[in-house]
């Protein structure tokens, strides 16, 4: 858990209520959380923070998560950054696109809290 | 006049026609051809009127009266009865691909030569006399405009410069293409334009002599009462009585129909069967109209020039000089040369195919070097034959006029020419009807036929001019009394031409039943009779026609195509032959059909003799029965309308699979469409669903979760619950709306009430909120019809999205209605924070996620959007939005009170 408490999430989402639960969960994991309501607020934290994990969804207004993730693989500071996407979009030719765009993991919606919450410490603790 | 600026004026004329045919030759280059056209037809076949019309009637009227109509009275007679049979000689012509009458009959009676020379020469006898007749006519108009006479000498005479120009314009236009059985556009557009010249012309002076000169048709006759000269123009002969309008109708009628040029022009230049319908009563029409001056003129004239020597035949010109108007005179003179000019033109063009077809032709062929010199260019030897021919009878006829006609009257002319020629009506008439019809019968008939017409009408001429003793006359031949030319077997009481009329068409008909009765017929003979008698039964299959088997090698027909028709021609006809008539082309020896095809080709452009000529040389004929040509031609026949079906039925299954495909088209487009709404719904399913799970399953981990912030949960849970509930409900609501299932509802509605019930709604909502609410309704608003729930749908879905996007506390919503242009008109405008101009559009789309769409409409609107606008769709209405980021949008939609008025009835 002290290892954890440096560690920078950014949550990336345009619904509201999905991202007050996974502000709740990140929070209480003891990770230090940002959040962006579309994928120009994300850009601003990325460039500002360096966050270690991108919490990331693909339909947003605006700018996409596909966008965003290749912003983050593509850049010299940020491409160490792990990239998760949370999808509603669950068919396997959109998981395999978002492994194409750089992601090192693709979790469709609805997801499992606790699978995600390990998947994310896993991810934290270099397991991933 | 000045004989010079009258000479530039002929010349002037002959360069317009020159323009009319150039442009219509142009024009048939460019597939746009204005010869396909029924009124160009029927002007065409007025080139009967020549100038013996225009200047002769008037002539003929002042000697025997009324008896210059009998002349027009039977080709109306032909057009009014006797189509069907103008029908099946066109018909046969053009399966035979046959170009003169000379064809016509050689090619009937079994391809003979010796008939095709015949005629040619019948033809000629006719042709001649008549080409100098409408010289005489130029020169004599000429000569009366000028005021001067006939000059002897060629180089000083006018008619010979016009002769000339003739000359270069008929070849230009006549010999264009080699084919005679390709139309010569041009030169038809020309003559149907001087038919409309000389019209006008004739009806300008009629009406000058009548209204002008007279008092209408009344005080001429009036007048003319007076004189005793004039008399007979009111009755009818009576010395021959009925006798002489039967036989001179019955000649007119023959003269119609074989006439070189009107054989030329009906048959040949006719574009299409169906003009033939339109020329039975435009022709007639177009005769009586240049008739119904005739006789006032003719009067007018008597009264005019009352015992003065003026010629009769001038008087159409006469009368306006007298009268010192030069204009009506030019015009006139100009009715009368094209008269003149467009019997010469296709005169000659008609003859001039014959002559070299059926003269020039076989006997170039029969020269040994002819073959070296034809391969060396054969269209050139084939134009060349055929401009020869046409100088040749164009100057021909400059000499006839110059050297003989001096002495006699338009008319006579040409009803000596019209007996001649009415000496093809028995090969003819009989032979398309009558299969026993031989060639010997043919031969015996027109010899025959001839030799009377000579004695009867051309001896007295001879005679008359001084050649002949006139013993002959009174004593007749050998000094046989029954022998005389005017009285024949002791026959009187006829005029000379009726007396010529019968005795011709007696012997020529006697001999050619008796010839045909007492001959038989050779096999290609009875092959080419059944093909012509029959021909509307086989006229499908006559292309494949077998009159002959010649055994011929591929190689030597190809050769013999080619040097006419051109490589790459060649080529092309063969082909398609081949394809048609499923004849393999590969072999060594050529299919009898391919010989017979080949034949028919070429006597298109050499004619039918020369043609058969050239065939026989590279073929070794083999008999062949009636039974196997006829067999032959069933079968082609059938295997023709079996390959009608098949190409109807691959054309109706082209079309079936067209209409397959595009229904399959379809179906891939909607079931896109469906994969797109399903992959938003279920997008659209997961997001609140998602948040449920999640914020679910937190509670229940946690249990250690602040009191406040547990109830925020539970909260949200039930707001995302809701959410499903209600997108699930419009997801079933769209799709009745797309399953058209649903009926919308024809009530009277009063749209200020429904505004109003609507804000009353959710009035609720917007004071919980902070938001206020403001109208501004026009008031006495048109009642409307429609359905009252789903326009305050509508109007609820407007309302719940401004609330949703204004700011609590601070934002207004102002409601505005009124009507414009029979439409009732509603803005919803809030404002909130505005919508992008790159979702305007999207927002009323159900399908706004697409298969690689990743960017998202604004969340919240949902499908309301959507379904509002098929509501208004429902309607006749419409919908759409007006909007600003950071100012607010302006949502509104029209309802039309007119339209729905309409669907009312």
């Amino acid at each position: 858990m002290n290892i954890q408490k440096s560690i920078k999430v950014l949550i990336v989402d345009d619904e509201p209520n999905i991202l007050l639960s996974l502000e709740f969960l990140m929070k209480k994991e003891g990770f230090i959380v940002f959040i962006a309501r579309d994928g120009e607020e994300a850009f601003d934290i990325i460039k500002r923070e360096h966050p270690r994990i991108v919490l990331l969804d693909i339909m947003m207004p605006k700018v996409d998560g596909y966008e965003v993730c290749r912003f983050i693989k593509g850049g010299n500071e940020t491409k160490d950054t792990k990239v998760v996407f949370l999808s509603a979009k669950s068919k396997e030719a959109d998981i395999e696109k978002g492994y194409s765009v750089g992601a090192d993991l693709y979790i469709p919606k609805p997801f499992s809290t606790r699978d995600l919450v390990k998947k994310i410490n896993m991810m934290a603790a270099g397991v991933i | 006049m000045n004989s010079y600026i009258l000479g530039l004026i002929s010349i002037y004329y002959l360069a317009f026609l020159f323009i009319v045919a150039y442009q219509a030759e142009k024009k048939s280059k460019n597939a746009k051809s204005i010869v396909s056209n029924p009124n160009i037809y029927a002007l065409s076949l007025a080139v009967y009127c020549t100038a013996w019309t225009f200047y002769g009637s008037v002539g003929r009227a002042s000697t025997d009266g009324l008896d210059f109509l009998a002349v027009y009275i039977g080709p109306t007679l032909v057009m009014f009865l006797a189509f069907p049979i103008l029908l099946k000689i066109v018909r046969i012509c053009k399966t035979q691909r046959l170009t003169s009458i000379a064809d016509f009959i050689s090619s009937r009676y079994g391809k003979n030569r010796s008939l095709g020379v015949l005629v040619t020469i019948i033809c000629l006898l006719s042709g001649i006399p008549y080409i100098a007749l409408q010289l005489k006519a130029i020169s004599n108009s000429f000569g009366i405009l000028t005021r001067s006479l006939v000059n002897t000498n060629i180089l000083v005479d006018h008619t010979f410069y016009i002769v000339i120009l003739l000359v270069l314009f008929t070849i230009l236009f006549g010999t264009r293409n080699v084919e005679a059985t390709e139309r010569h556009e041009g030169m038809v557009s020309a003559i149907a334009v001087e038919s409309i010249i000389k019209l006008i012309a004739f009806f300008a002076i009629g009406i000058y002599v009548t209204y002008w000169l007279f008092g209408g048709f009344e005080d001429i006759y009036n007048k003319a009462k007076l004189l005793q000269a004039a008399k007979k123009n009111f009755v009818l002969e009576n010395k021959s009585g009925m006798s002489m309008w039967f036989w001179h109708t019955l000649l007119a009628t023959m003269a119609f129909l074989f006439l070189p040029r009107q054989f030329q022009v009906t048959v040949v230049e006719n574009v299409d069967e169906k003009y033939i319908n339109r020329a039975m009563w435009m022709f007639p029409l177009y005769m009586l109209l240049i008739n119904i001056f005739v006789m006032p003129i003719t009067l007018a004239g008597g009264i005019i020039f009352n015992g003065q020597a003026v010629n009769s035949d001038m008087f159409v010109l006469s009368i306006p000089l007298h009268f010192s108007n030069e204009l009506l005179a030019i015009l006139t003179y100009i009715g009368g040369f094209s008269a003149a000019t467009g019997m010469i033109i296709v005169e000659t063009i008609a003859i001039s195919v014959m002559v070299s077809n059926n003269l020039l032709m076989p006997i170039f062929l029969g020269i040994p070097a002819s073959k070296e010199i034809i391969a060396l260019n054969p269209s050139r030897v084939i134009q060349f034959m055929r401009r020869l021919s046409i100088a040749l009878i164009i100057f021909l006829g400059y000499f006839y006029f110059k050297f003989i006609t001096e002495k006699y009257s338009l008319v006579s002319i040409g009803m000596t020419a019209f007996v001649v020629v009415a000496q093809f009506a028995p090969s003819v008439l009989v032979g398309i009807f009558w299969k026993r019809g031989t060639q010997k019968g043919a031969m015996a008939g027109l010899v025959g036929g001839t030799i009377v017409w000579f004695f009867t009408l051309i001896i007295p001429s001879l005679v008359s001019s001084g050649v002949m003793s006139d013993k002959i006359m009174s004593e007749g031949l050998f000094g046989n009394t029954l022998l005389k030319p005017y009285e024949l077997f002791g026959m009187t009481g006829m005029d000379n031409i009726s007396h010529a009329t019968f005795w011709t068409l007696f012997f020529n008909t006697a001999l050619y039943f008796l010839g045909s009765l007492c001959t038989k017929q050779t096999s290609i003979e009875h092959n080419q009779a059944v093909l012509f008698v029959d021909v509307f039964r086989y006229s499908k299959g006559i292309e494949n026609s077998v009159v002959w088997r010649g055994k011929a090698l591929v190689s030597d027909i190809m050769n013999l195509l080619e040097s006419f028709l051109g490589t790459s021609r060649t080529e092309r006809v063969s082909r398609v032959f081949a394809t048609r008539n499923n004849i393999n082309l590969n072999t060594r020896y050529a299919d009898a059909r391919f010989v017979n095809y080949s034949e028919k080709l070429l006597s298109g452009i050499v004619g039918t003799a020369s043609a058969r000529m050239m065939v026989s040389s590279v073929a070794k004929e083999e008999e062949i029965s009636l039974n196997e040509v006829v067999e032959i031609l069933k079968k082609s026949q059938e295997l023709m309308a079996v390959n009608k079906e098949l190409k109807q039925k691959s054309q109706e299954l082209k079309l079936l699979t067209e209409q397959l495909q595009a229904a399959n088209e379809q179906l891939k487009f909607t079931d896109k469409l469906k994969d797109d709404f399903l992959a938003t719904v279920t997008h659209e399913i997961r997001t609140p669903l998602t948040s449920i799970k999640a914020l679910s399953e937190i509670l229940y981990d946690n249990d250690d979760i602040e009191h406040s912030e547990r109830q925020h949960f539970l909260n949200t849970i039930i707001k995302e619950a809701d959410r499903l509930s209600r997108l699930i409900n419009q997801v079933l609501d769209l799709e009745k709306f797309e399953s058209g299932k649903v009926k919308v509802a024809k009530e009277t509605l009063n749209l200020e009430e429904i505004i109003e019930d609507s804000i009353e709604s959710i009035e609720q909502l917007a004071k919980d909120k902070g938001i206020s609410i403001k109208t501004k309704i026009d008031k006495k608003l048109p009642k409307f019809e429609g359905d009252r729930d789903r326009i305050m749908q509508v109007m609820l879905n407007l309302l719940s999205n401004a609330l949703k996007f204004t700011e609590p506390h601070k934002g207004t919503i102002k409601i505005t209605a009124y009507s414009k242009d029979d439409n009732l008109h509603v803005n919803v405008i809030d404002d909130g924070a505005g919508i992008a101009k790159e979702y305007q559009q999207l927002i009323f789309d159900k399908f706004y996620q697409a298969h690689d769409q990743t960017i998202k409409k604004p969340k919240g609107s949902g499908l309301g959007l959507a379904i509002s606008k098929r509501i208004l769709e429902l309607h006749n209405g419409k919908i759409w939005v007006e909007s600003e980021i950071g100012k607010g949008s302006k949502f509104s939609f029209l309802i039309p009170i007119e339209e729905i008025k309409l669907t009312k009835k």
